[in-house]
């Protein structure tokens, strides 16, 4: 592994794809880190699985370059094919062969991997082991998927909407998955439409829209340049009618804005750590309790829509 | 996390092994791909081999229109004729009888004392029922035949229909087995993401194919054996050439069905696409190729075509060798049109074939 952390995982350049009257990919740019868990992130349509997806050398793009772990696809497919771990959109494996029958056919098709069983414990499916996979939940499916993209244990590994359609547990049990993997030494690159999984999964977010990057950067840094928005929440106990009101909350230091609803109050901060002690001083003058206190920080949602104006769900 | 030292494979660990063990696992747990494959061909030549049984001697069934005195005396006539059942019946009665098939022949009393026969000449036992009700009445008025004739019955194993149709059920089930076998799994795969989810994998291509092939190798071995085992045993349907040479018909039969199964799988994305196309290409030869009937009731213009057909080779090639005991020079033509078809079906599907 050490000897490809000096170069990138992935380099992009220039790519561009149409089909028909369809440009899928307008002309994008990545490099992916060795090591980096690198996301996509954009709307249905924007081009990530096309990119991903020639990224993976299963497509080829009208123009542009791509060099996967230092290789090109037309000169070193056989040797990238052994290196890649590949999670496609929407595989059906076969129903009718077992979880174990399944990993160990793609364990088959590389020359060096890892041991089936302790693949199919790494992704949780020890007790599915002879279980069909037509009697699989959507949760299991894709951590079979997983484990047929792990098997031959890749350097860098894609994963193209890993998450799509599983319900909360499912999701967290593949983030927990993916994560590990990423503390192992892979790189990672993965497309999503959720903003929690690539701010939750990846060390650098690359947001596209109509085949094109519009913003680049860690999810923190990205947040950030819309100008650091906190949210507070919290709730005063016992407080009697009028003892807080919307003038009072907004005139504290650091707070643009206030609201409430049942009782709880929402306060957008620009600066935390200057608000959030007024905030308290303010209670404590007024002799108020308080009962709950959150805060959390602007999302990659938010990020999306002050750069395109629409909402990524419904883009 | 790489294990360099992996230790050298056994071949059951082997990317063909494992994608030939897919094929079988994938066949035996479809009970229905299992039935239509091996009970169907046993139940349809049951079927066959009931209906078209040997009876001792075929009885044709006629109608008289009785209820005149003409008539009465017709029915008495004809009442104890070899061969002959006769039903008395009146005149519409007779009509419909005859429309549907229950009787092949009317005999009424003519006005002027002759008698008129009603039938359809298409129909072959309305001939012979024409023919035997003719020379029943003509004798019983007196004619006397002047040349004097004897009659020696022939009924030999291996001249019967069932011995006809059991090698034309063979090669139905071959051609059946190569182009739906082959034609639903892949586009299936294809429908599926599947085939794209290979071939992201270092596994090579020619393994895929190949496991259909080994996979086809194995059932075709038991598809014979059940087929030829069990019409040997219910209805002792012989193979008088040699197995070997049976064998490597069903084969290249097997291969060349394969191919044109690959070809015709090769682009189609969705199974109803694929069904129509597998369609397409096997009714013609379900008809054509002589498995119910021989192909030479069509027209001489149409031979060379149906000669050609893929399914004609088989057929004729395994009626040979089974029923006339034939040896490889009388298959070696039949053996060349299959290899033909195997070779180019295979070139140009491998051009066409889409893996994504």
């Amino acid at each position: 592994m050490s000897s490809t952390s000096s170069r990138p995982a992935l380099l992009v350049s220039g790519l561009r794809k149409s089909y028909g009257d369809v440009i899928a990919v307008d002309g994008l740019d990545l490099i992916v880190g060795a090591g980096e868990c690198f996301g996509l992130l954009g709307p249905n349509g924007a081009g990530k699985t096309t990119t991903i997806e020639i990224c993976e050398g299963l497509t080829e793009p009208d123009a542009g370059g791509v060099e996967v772990l230092g290789l090109r696809w037309d000169t070193h497919e056989r040797d990238l094919r052994e290196r890649l771990g590949i999670q496609l959109q929407e595989t059906q494996l076969s129903d009718k062969l077992t979880v174990d029958e399944t990993v160990r056919l793609f364990r088959s098709f590389y020359s060096r991997g890892r041991d089936v069983n302790e693949v199919i414990d790494v992704v949780q499916l020890g007790e599915k082991r002879t279980a069909r996979v037509g009697k699989l939940s959507g949760g299991q499916k894709q951590r079979l998927a997983l484990a047929c993209a792990i098997v031959g244990d890749p350097e860098l590994l894609f994963l193209d909407e890993p998450t799509t359609g599983l319900d909360p547990q499912s999701r967290r049990q593949l983030w927990d998955l993916i994560v590990e993997l990423r503390a192992s030494g892979r790189s990672i690159v993965l497309t999503t439409h959720y903003m929690d999984e690539a701010q939750r999964l990846c060390d650098r977010v690359a947001i596209v829209d109509h085949g094109r990057v519009i913003a680049l950067g860690s999810p923190r840094e990205l947040i950030a340049s819309l100008g650091a928005e906190h949210v507070v929440e919290f709730i005063a106990l016992d407080a009697p009618a009028g003892s807080l009101d919307v003038a009072t909350l907004r005139a504290l230091d650091g707070v643009t804005s206030a609201r409430e609803h049942d009782g709880r109050w929402t306060l957008e901060v620009s600066e935390l750590a200057r608000a959030v002690p007024a905030l308290l001083a303010a209670l404590r003058e007024r002799s108020l309790t308080l009962g709950e206190l959150a805060t959390h920080s602007a999302t990659l949602e938010d990020v999306f829509v002050s750069l395109t104006g629409r909402q990524l769900r419904d883009a | 996390m790489r294990d360099a030292t992996n230790p050298p494979r056994s071949w059951r660990e082997t990317s063909l092994a494992q994608l030939t063990l897919v094929r079988f696992r994938e066949f035996l747990r479809e009970p229905e791909a299992v039935f239509w494959t091996f009970a169907f061909p046993i139940i349809l030549a049951l079927g066959l081999g009931i209906a078209f049984r040997n009876k001792p001697a075929d009885v044709v069934v006629i109608g008289v229109v009785t209820g005149t005195p003409a008539g009465d005396s017709l029915n008495a006539r004809l009442a104890h004729t070899a061969g002959l059942t006769v039903r008395p019946m009146n005149d519409s009665a007779a009509a419909r009888a005859l429309r549907t098939g229950e009787i092949a022949l009317v005999a009424a009393s003519r006005a002027d004392g002759g008698i008129e026969y009603r039938f359809d000449d298409t129909r072959p036992e309305g001939r012979s029922a024409r023919f035997l009700t003719d020379d029943a009445l003509q004798r019983a008025a007196g004619r006397t035949d002047p040349v004097p004739v004897s009659e020696r019955t022939v009924q030999e194993r291996g001249s019967r229909y069932i011995d006809f149709v059991v090698p034309g059920l063979l090669g139905m089930n071959i051609m059946g087995g190569g182009i739906w076998g082959l034609g639903f799994a892949i586009v299936e795969a294809r429908r599926k993401n599947l085939l794209k989810r290979l071939v992201s994998t270092p596994m090579p291509r020619s393994h895929y194919l190949a496991s259909f092939l080994l996979s086809r190798f194995f059932f075709l071995i038991l598809e014979i054996a059940v087929v030829l085992g069990s019409t040997a045993l219910l209805f002792d349907v012989p193979v008088r050439g040699s197995l070997v040479q049976l064998f490597v018909v069903c084969l290249m039969a097997a291969l060349a069905f394969g191919g044109i199964g690959l070809l015709i799988a090769s682009r189609a994305r969705t199974i109803e696409g694929v069904s129509g196309l597998m369609n397409l290409t096997m009714m013609p030869m379900w008809v054509l190729s002589g498995v119910f009937f021989s192909s030479s009731n069509f027209p001489a213009v149409a031979q060379p075509l149906i000669q050609a057909l893929p399914l004609t080779a088989t057929i004729n090639a395994l009626r040979a060798t089974m029923l006339q005991g034939a040896g490889w020079q009388v298959v070696a033509p039949s053996l060349a049109i299959i290899g033909a078809w195997l070779v180019v079906s295979f070139i140009v599907a491998l051009r066409l074939f889409r893996w994504r």
